[in-house]
């Protein structure tokens, strides 16, 4: 029997919900003012969660190392947000929502987790739209959707490229009414260091000012952590600079189990990288697949003419171009899975199609889609016979409308006009399904220590869909975790104030300080930065979009010897009691060195294919993942032990008792 | 490229500042600026010197952090983007740059190029919001049904980041710009009617408060805002503020 309890809910998949909702406890009103909850991070997850736990009367404190809530990178997701609403009439329901996500994420999620964000996906969108969030709406004034990858309905809500940001805006009017009232207390500028046990349950945390330097302590019932994924390991990714996991590792280094570490998800439509200076990378969003085409040239020699800048791409006829999606996956096409696009264009640059300087590009191609536009914007003006120019500036009119912001943003970062020629593309890290484990209450293997959002592993399995990030973000918020915490909480009534003045808050504190002089007095001769490039290129290089053993044991080494390198040689300049940049980011990338190695591990660990873990040992004679069910059908939840390799792995099995298990077919 | 930067250095929001010239060598024009910035805080680290201080964090322009004063035009000689998204290609070998923090009454300098934009934040905490409990049981989303136009002209008003731009560009740094966008998106939208007279006071009230400038139509806000907020922002408010001022 494992150790770990999933307190799923009996009853029918439809019921559970809503049967646990009535057999939890609840705080009443006026015991709820004399309990406060810490809520660490502000994104869509953390700045939901804290508005609507302050709105039923908790006093919430909420920390972000941002100047403001706002700014926290839920802030860039462009696409938008899913939700089983079925306004197209297209056959939508929740259970497809929910079969979608579980088939998605190569049956790697737990059945009765994503089957409730089915469930409140609707919700979500009432509740956006009654908080005057403008989403994009159709002439009668109902709202639109768009479609994304993996699914065949229309089910995604949207605000032009800047969803997330509408959405988190949101959020951030919800918190602005309760930091209006008293009842959050918003610490900015505050970067959390560790989390304090007291008698085994969470009960504060040790935060920095990161103006002044001083080392605080603020107590409270219950501690939710909301502070997003660990893309940032690679060094390049998609994610925000701060974006870091030092929250959720130090909550793992204090008790909470980590899940499914080597789950990453790589966006198969990102700039590539364009030299050694590149300090992240910009994603384009996956709605550009619904008009662009995906291809690199069918012969090599113009693959190497291209790269040499001796020929155009526009130069190539239609025969000789691979549009390699639509070859290898005729049903999907160009709409097929983040993960499997990722594959396909590592599979082409790999054997020597790539398209731009460094061989590691494809071409996403709108000249079909300005031409079809073109000749139906004709049509329906009265032009039965358009003159091929004409065609083309009406077709670019209407790829304009549609993705103006993102043909403009391309342009700004690689200087050239993807109305004219085809945009290059590459995958880059993007989102991380693994995150801290949590049972069905989002509560993590400290009593008292919740995770949401990115955070936790929960919905995506070993893959995420696009437009879901969005949805779960603000289903733990909003919906889930205001009810699974009331339960915990029920049983602090009594309890009074938490005092900082324990001897664990003590402890605690003096350990944060201790690492922070260590930091600064290391007195080496290599910045934060190299190393955290190096410890990139490891983890991209043999932990990326393809993984095999020998690649995966050398990572675990060189992690490891890398790390204790790092605190040997770092050099950290400034001072600890000022605003410091190297040193904030010392403290995420010693994190970032111990996550590394057991993210290696964890990928060494898992002798199968799934999602975005790709191992080359185990792949069909196509090519395509093969999983392993009967021997991998867990979640993988590592125990701390003093340092990664030493960590124990426990076993969730996953139950699938309302879908068949099988392999997930895009062709 | 080989470029001189004058950079406004800072210890602390009570310590004196002033510039200092940094030469740099090596600049590509594929860079942008802010890694330019990083590469000359790895020659920092290096020395064993502090680093230059400033606010980043999504570098694709939409998380607002951004704040550099370039050559004197918020984030630099482009128009419609964030610092982060400008490149060194719009400089040229030899260029002198200047680079400093937002400069506002309301936005105390925090170290080096970072400024305290809180006072942002106050004028939103005021009353930018409608006010409407997570309850699961809010209507139907479509049972409000919004004119395709309004709800697209409250999408642009919304688009604002946030950056401050608007109160760096004008020479009274007002925040009427910043202001109106906030209080635009929910005058559009009939989620918004109903507190539309409290809210406008009480944002306005604030935005008084914070000790930014009156508003003189110079549009000067409107040109540099990353975002293309437009000046309509601004009339639709006067003209909510004078409504609930009327209502009173």
């Amino acid at each position: 029997m494992s150790v770990l309890d999933s307190k799923i809910p009996k009853g029918p998949l439809a019921e559970k919900w809503t049967n646990h909702k009535n057999n939890i406890d609840l705080v009443n009103p006026a015991n709820k003012r004399n309990i406060d909850v810490i809520v660490v991070g502000t994104g869509l997850a953390g700045g939901a969660a804290a508005a609507t736990l302050a709105e039923l009367g908790y006093n919430v404190k909420t920390f972000c190392y941002q100047d403001s809530p706002r700014r926290a990178h839920s802030i860039a997701a462009q696409g938008g947000i899913n939700a089983s609403k079925n306004y197209q009439g297209d056959g939508d329901s929740d259970y497809r929502l929910f079969y979608d996500t579980v088939k998605g994420g190569d049956y790697r999620s737990r059945e009765a987790n994503v089957y409730r964000l089915a469930e409140v996906s609707g919700n979500i969108i009432d509740q956006c739209v009654a908080q005057g969030v403008p989403f994009a709406r159709e002439y009668g004034g109902y709202l639109d959707n768009r479609s994304f990858g993996g699914v065949l309905v229309s089910r995604t809500f949207y605000a032009k490229g800047q969803t997330g940001q509408q959405l988190l805006l949101g959020a951030y009017s919800a918190m602005n009414r309760q930091i209006n009232r008293g009842k959050i207390k918003p610490y900015n500028r505050h970067e959390m260091m560790d989390l304090v046990l007291v008698g085994g349950k969470a009960r504060g945390i040790i935060a920095r000012n990161m103006v002044t330097g001083e080392i605080e302590r603020h107590s409270a019932h219950a501690v939710v952590l909301a502070s997003g994924g660990y893309g940032n390991v690679f060094f390049l990714s998609t994610n925000a600079m701060g974006s870091n996991v030092t929250a959720a590792w130090r909550a793992h280094r204090r008790g909470a189990y980590f899940a499914n570490p080597c789950y990453t998800q790589i966006h198969p439509t990102c700039i590539p990288v364009s030299g050694d200076h590149q300090s992240k990378l910009t994603l384009m969003s996956e709605s550009l697949r619904n008009d662009g085409r995906i291809w690199v040239p069918k012969k090599k020699e113009d693959a190497e003419a291209i790269r040499a800048g001796k020929k155009k791409p526009t130069e190539l006829s239609e025969e000789e171009r691979d549009y390699y999606l639509e070859r290898r996956y005729p049903a999907f096409g160009n709409l097929v899975p983040r993960d499997v696009a990722s594959r396909a264009a590592k599979e082409r640059c790999d054997a020597g199609f790539g398209v731009n300087k460094t061989g590691q590009a494809v071409f996403l191609d709108f000249s079909s889609a300005i031409e079809r536009y073109g000749k139906e914007k004709a049509f329906t003006s009265g032009h039965k016979n358009p003159s091929k120019e004409e065609v083309t500036k009406l077709g670019k009119e209407v790829v304009a409308a549609k993705y103006g912001n993102l043909f403009d943003m391309y342009n700004k970062i690689v200087d050239q006009n993807p109305y004219e020629t085809p945009m290059m593309i590459y995958p880059a890290v993007h989102y991380t399904m693994g995150g801290l484990w949590v049972d069905y209450n989002l509560q993590t293997t400290i009593p008292g220590c919740y995770a949401a959002g990115e955070a936790n592993f929960s919905d995506h399995g070993a893959n995420r869909l696009g437009a879901s990030a969005l949805m779960q973000g603000l289903a733990d918020g909003y919906f889930v975790l205001p009810y699974t915490i009331g339960n915990y909480l029920s049983d602090d009534i009594r309890t009074g104030a938490i005092s900082t003045d324990s001897p664990e808050f003590e402890e605690t504190e003096k350990a944060v300080k201790e690492r922070i002089e260590k930091l600064m007095n290391a007195n080496g001769n290599k910045s934060v930065d190299s190393y955290h490039k190096e410890l990139g290129l490891i983890m991209w290089n043999k932990c990326g979009m393809a993984r095999n053993e020998k690649g995966l044991k050398e990572a675990v080494e060189e992690i490891a010897a890398l790390r204790e390198d790092f605190w040997k040689n770092v050099k950290v300049p400034g001072s600890a009691t000022s605003k410091n940049a190297e040193l904030e980011k010392a403290g995420r990338v010693a994190d970032f060195l111990e996550l590394g190695e057991l993210f290696a591990k964890d990928a060494l660990h898992r002798n199968e294919s799934c999602g975005g873990h790709f191992r080359e040992e185990y792949q069909t004679e196509e090519g395509e993942a093969l999983r392993d069910d009967e021997n991998f059908k867990y979640v993988a939840a590592w125990e701390y032990k003093g340092k990664p390799a030493d960590a124990v792995l426990h076993k969730e099995d996953l139950v699938f008792e309302n879908i068949e298990l099988k392999t997930r077919s895009y062709k | 490229m080989k470029l001189t930067l004058k950079i406004w250095r800072q210890e602390s929001a009570t310590a004196k500042g002033k510039m200092v010239d940094y030469p740099i060598d090596g600049i590509d024009g594929d860079m942008s600026f802010l890694e330019m910035l990083d590469i000359l805080n790895e020659q920092l680290v290096e020395k064993g010197e502090d680093t230059i201080q400033f606010d980043h964090d999504c570098r694709e322009g939409i998380c607002g952090s951004c704040s550099l004063q370039i050559n004197g035009e918020p984030h630099g000689p482009d128009k419609l983007i964030a610092t982060c998204q400008l490149h060194m290609r719009s400089f040229k070998d030899g260029d002198t740059i200047y680079i400093e923090p937002f400069r506002a009454k309301a936005f105390p300098v925090v170290k080096d190029l970072i400024v305290d934009r809180s006072a942002f934040d106050r004028i939103q905490q005021a009353w930018g919001y409608v006010s409407v409990n997570t309850s699961g049981n809010t209507v139907d989303a479509n049972t409000i049904p919004v004119e395709k136009e309004k709800a697209d002209e409250s999408f642009n008003a919304a688009t604002c980041i946030g950056c401050g731009a608007c109160v760096a560009a004008c020479k009274n740094a007002s925040a009427m710009l910043f202001t109106s966008a906030k209080v635009s998106q929910y005058a559009l939208l009939p989620q918004g009617q109903v507190e539309a007279t409290e809210r406008v006071q009480a944002m306005v009230r604030q935005m008084d408060e914070e000790g930014f400038g009156n508003c003189s139509n110079t549009g000067a806000c409107e040109i540099e805002c990353p975002k293309g907020i437009s000046l309509d922002n601004i009339a639709r408010m006067n003209r909510e503020y004078l409504s609930a001022s009327t209502k009173g």
